[in-house]
């Protein structure tokens, strides 16, 4: 899960992180008021949007009073950023920076541990200064059985080429960001820009902050980040009911089980829609080992009530799972979702292979469900359901 | 032979006790696994009989080893508690630990391999992963020992089900060895890892390859298979489709940006030879191809 920058700065300044957090709004009457409570001068009015770019796209202003605050609110708010909505400002009191570095504390999945990147070169994006200039950029290497003490950070703030007279400043800092990737279970921890300011502290200007969800059953807290507003109204539905759902784009409604089946389900049902005017699949469902029949029920309930899909493509196979057990789930998932008032008005490919497949096949059979039709190859199974689809 | 899992291997289960711990030390037993013990703090000196094999409860990893002479461990329990009882088998020197259990924080994973790699002497396999088979030898995890019998290919995969559609559709064969490594952002046993080991198995002649999006393992295993496998390869990569910025299912499958793409993951296998089916099936009758033309 990826935190706001307000939200990002508000769990920095839990850990002692020199930072910001300022005022979070939401309509432009609250910017002047956020404004006239900073003090009535400058400020800076900035989009809470989980994407970077922000600057471009006109999503942060420069204010000089509370008028011009609200002004530049009403400007903002509703600004479509790369397809992100602003619905969210966070106000703060105009920074006087002396220099921009770069920072942050990531998951190293090649070398098994943690990566520290960091760069005299900051206020831009890390991937650029790393292509233009790479010599500029710092990779270092983090044990996480040894972490991060006051002599790592030096030796980082020095690898990294911020100037000597704010080493000394700099390191705590570091060490207190590796305490927030830690202990807030981060997967990155990204300060960009970190700022020298004229009087001389070291501040987090801006601060992005990726959740581990793994983590959350030691972290109750993580609940109030979410940002509900901005979820698909299916995926939010999804996962109310407690499914795996990724809406896509599609007209293929999707279930299977297993992650990887199931990524490789979407990929089959595009390649075989290529042939039927590029259908493709409309979400990713992975309804796991069990595949009960209230589970896929919700699962088919979440599928239909799409008005993008014209199809369903039902593909399981029956590795622990008992193919004549998931059969059985589904005919009962009809009943259930007769019972509920939302009979499966779309048409359903289902395939079962593995454990107990001819029994799960002869079960479906029996049931003569409407709408219903077995094939029993993953890819034949994909072509017929991009065929429906197609129709 | 095989890799990492023989006939000779003895297993023990940290979780036994528990419902899928029971479940799967039913099947892996059933599948002639040689399980000499499970570990519980609160049940040791007891037994616990799984159709009628009885198998002792330990209370600790140690006194497991100490009296079983135990070289496995497959690891059943939750995640909040999976780093410690991980942490428990690699300070008792187990060579071998297969951890199971999905939804271990990445930064445990961190912590327990690092602690893997300091002992110099435990090899991890997942988290988050079915486990690892040598198909009527042994059987770590909850990979169906029905599916395939014993043969001369060697599959590793990050995906569980796939690795079973893939065991199913080359039965005709069967596996010198399956290895399911698991598709969390850090994985105790990489691809390069077992292609090292197929490549030195005088008993596995062909080796497919199962990736999927995120980060670039698959990559890495591509330049790896360039310098150092001669046997032939070929692969699967998923999540042609899927979205920027979506977890799909897998904790590490996550497209970021431009990187972690199954373009970039098939361009790299493809660049060095290694054949990519596009679906399983396909990628299923490259190797049929391959198996065919080897026994020819």
């Amino acid at each position: 899960m990826d935190l706001m920058e307000y939200q990002a700065k508000t769990v920095f300044a839990k850990h002692g992180v020199g930072t910001t957090v300022g005022e979070v709004v939401t309509t432009p009457e609250e910017a002047r008021a956020a404004a006239e409570k900073l003090g009535g001068g400058t400020v800076v009015v900035k989009a809470q949007v989980l994407t970077g770019g922000r600057g471009k796209a006109g999503g942060v202003k420069l204010a000089a009073n509370p008028d011009e605050a609200e002004e530049r609110a009403r400007e903002i708010l509703g600004l479509d950023i790369k397809g992100h909505i602003v619905k969210i400002l966070n106000i703060v009191p105009a920074a006087a920076i002396a220099e921009e570095y770069y920072f942050s504390f990531l998951i190293d999945r090649a070398n098994r541990n943690y990566l520290c990147i960091a760069s005299a070169a900051g206020g831009m994006e890390i991937e650029e200064v790393a292509h233009t200039n790479p010599d500029a950029v710092a990779k270092i290497s983090i044990d996480p059985a040894t972490g991060v003490d006051l002599a790592k950070a030096t030796q980082i703030a020095t690898e990294a080429g911020y100037p000597a007279d704010i080493i000394d400043a700099v390191a705590p800092e570091i060490v207190k960001l590796y305490e927030v990737f830690l202990a807030e279970d981060a997967t990155l921890v990204e300060v960009n820009p970190l700022v020298k300011l004229k009087d001389g502290r070291v501040e987090a200007l801006d601060g992005k902050v990726s959740l581990d969800e793994n983590a959350e059953f030691r972290h109750p807290e993580y609940a109030a980040f979410a940002d509900v507003s901005a979820a698909d109204p299916l995926e939010a539905a999804a996962k109310a009911k407690g499914l795996n759902y990724v809406k896509l784009d599609g007209s293929v409604g999707i279930i299977g089980n297993g992650a990887g089946l199931v990524m490789s389900t979407l990929d089959v049902v595009a390649y075989a829609g290529e042939e039927f005017g590029g259908v493709k699949p409309a979400n990713f469902l992975d309804i796991g080992g069990g595949a009960s029949a209230e589970v896929m029920a919700n699962g088919l309930e979440i599928i239909i009530s799409d008005a993008q899909v014209k199809s369903v493509f039902v593909n399981v196979f029956g590795g622990i799972t008992a193919c004549d057990a998931v059969a059985n789930g589904i005919v009962q998932a009809f009943e259930l979702l007769a019972a509920r008032g939302e009979a499966v008005s779309k048409p359903l490919v289902v395939r079962l292979d593995g454990n107990n497949a001819e029994e799960g096949r002869r079960i479906l059979d029996e049931a003569g469900l409407a709408g219903l039709e077995r094939v029993d190859t993953m890819d034949g199974a994909a072509k017929r359901a991009a065929e429906l689809a197609a129709k | 032979m095989s890799i990492f899992l023989t006939k000779d291997s003895k297993v023990i289960v940290q979780g036994m006790t528990g419902s899928e711990g029971t479940k799967h030390t039913t099947r892996m037993l059933a599948s002639g696994t040689n399980i000499v013990g499970g570990v519980n703090p609160r049940k040791a000196g007891t037994t616990v009989d799984f159709d009628g094999t009885a198998v002792a409860v330990f209370g600790t990893v140690a006194d497991a080893v100490k009296e079983t002479g135990a070289n496995v461990s497959v690891i059943f329990v939750p995640p909040k508690f999976t780093k410690d009882a991980v942490l428990e088998a690699v300070a008792a020197e187990v060579p071998l630990v297969v951890v199971i259990t999905e939804g271990v924080p990445v930064h445990d994973t961190a912590a327990f391999f690092a602690a893997a790699q300091a002992s110099g002497t435990t090899r991890i396999i997942g988290p988050n992963c079915p486990g690892i088979i040598t198909p009527g030898e042994s059987n770590a995890g909850i990979i169906p020992a029905s599916i395939a019998g014993a043969g001369r290919i060697g599959l590793v995969s990050k995906s569980g089900t796939l690795t079973y559609q893939m065991m199913y559709e080359l039965s005709d064969f069967g596996f010198s060895t399956a290895i399911g490594i698991g598709g969390d952002p850090i994985v105790g046993t990489t691809h390069i890892d077992a292609l090292q080991a197929f490549q030195d198995d005088p008993d596995t002649d062909a080796i497919v390859m199962i990736g999927e999006i995120g980060g670039d393992a698959e990559e890495r295993a591509a330049a790896f298979i360039k310098d150092n496998v001669t046997k032939p390869v070929v692969g699967y990569v998923a999540g042609f489709t899927a979205p920027e910025g979506k977890t799909m299912g897998h904790a590490g499958a996550i497209v970021s940006g431009s990187s972690g793409t199954a373009a970039a993951k098939q361009e790299a296998l493809e660049a060095v030879g290694v054949k990519v089916g596009k679906t399983p099936t396909e990628t299923a009758n490259l190797m049929r191809a391959i198996m065919q033309d080897l026994n020819k």
